[in-house]
């Protein structure tokens, strides 16, 4: 699969070297050119500095040939606009974006994107974990 | 009319003002204490602090009540999810949002936001009018219909200098709406209207006929 992940963070940087060791097509974009540092040597794919708002950005980074789409910058409204021009403007598959507030998750899934809230998912782990 | 206002900078406190003026009820959101402490003092109570894109925010900001929602922050993506939680948390009828890049026009359209407002594109065109080489300028854009209104000069040599209209191949849905000569009083343009040099001519288009409009009109 070809895999554009936008924010290469921690989670960002994590999920393409997971990929990559799978043999995916991983193109990770970041503003960020110190964000890659992320990513260790052996790492095959691109590391591509771009602004994942920006069409023309995406149209380099391969977002029309791409099987999926993942947005996990730190902003909230970034990761919700990316996910929005990939799924809606270049018809991307399989489209995940993060969103931690968990109000504004309930929200886009209910527009029918397929949207995370780590914060929920964490603090039900917390929680089971103390029950555990 | 019931106006919420997301962005207390420089835009939304004028366009707060010129709501004021006009009778209506203003109600700006702003994230910075220090610039909602500044418009309070001005202006009374009519600034809370908060995030405009959160729905408490704008649950307590009366947001099923408001009119129009209009955002104007700095960043398109703020105005956008803004805009989107206003429209399909809180139903409200008109949403407007501010953009920097005006690439993002189209998207937002799809994306539910009922006007855009493009910041850089009207710069940009009040540069373009200044530099007389450009033959086609946007004066106005109807965006509910998809129709823009442009004026074209008439540069001196052009090859359509001395043409009847009813002798060019304009695109369609296009319509000459008026011509201004340089010494004679504006008309409206018949079939048998000839063009001369210096004519400006204002016209109701599409986009997309743009270019086949120009290259019509000046023969280039």
């Amino acid at each position: 699969m070809k895999i554009i992940i936008m924010g290469c963070g921690r989670v960002g940087a994590q999920l393409a070297i997971l990929l990559d060791k799978e043999n995916h097509e991983v193109i990770t974009l970041d503003l960020n050119v110190d964000s890659f540092r992320r990513l260790p040597p052996e790492f095959k794919g691109n590391a591509l500095l771009g602004n994942g708002l920006d069409e023309d950005s995406l149209i380099k980074a391969g977002i029309e040939k791409a099987d999926a789409f993942i947005a996990v910058t730190q902003g909230d409204n970034r990761n919700i606009m990316a996910a929005q021009i990939a799924k809606h403007i270049f018809d991307v598959p399989k489209v995940i974006c993060r969103i931690y507030d968990p109000l504004r998750r309930d929200l886009y899934s209910m527009l029918g994107l397929e949207a995370l809230s780590p914060t929920t998912i964490f603090a039900q782990m917390l929680k089971e974990k103390l029950e555990s | 009319m019931y106006i919420i206002i997301v962005g207390g900078g420089r835009l939304g406190y004028y366009l707060a003002r010129t709501l004021l003026d006009e009778q209506h009820e203003v109600l700006i959101i702003e994230k910075d204490t220090y610039t909602v402490q500044s418009i309070v003092n001005e202006m009374g109570s009519i600034c809370i602090k908060g995030d405009g894109c959160e729905t408490s925010v704008l649950a307590e900001a009366g947001t099923n009540r408001a009119d129009i929602f209009i955002s104007v922050t700095g960043d398109d993506e703020d105005n956008l999810v803004a805009c989107q939680v206003a429209k399909y948390k809180f139903n409200v009828p008109r949403t407007i949002s501010r953009i920097r890049n005006p690439k993002h026009e189209a998207l937002f359209k799809k994306l539910g936001v009922d006007v855009t407002v493009s910041s850089t594109s009207i710069i940009l065109e009040h540069i373009k009018h200044e530099v007389p080489t450009n033959p086609l300028m946007h004066l106005l854009s109807i965006q509910e219909k998809g129709l823009e209104i442009v004026e074209i000069k008439i540069q001196p040599g052009s090859k359509t200098v001395g043409k009847a209209i009813k002798d060019l191949t304009l695109p369609a849905e296009s319509i000459l709406a008026l011509i201004i000569h340089r010494d004679t009083n504006p008309s409206v343009p018949s079939p048998a209207t000839v063009l001369q040099a210096e004519d400006q001519i204002i016209a109701v288009t599409k986009p997309d006929n743009e270019a086949s409009l120009r290259s019509a009109l000046t023969g280039s």
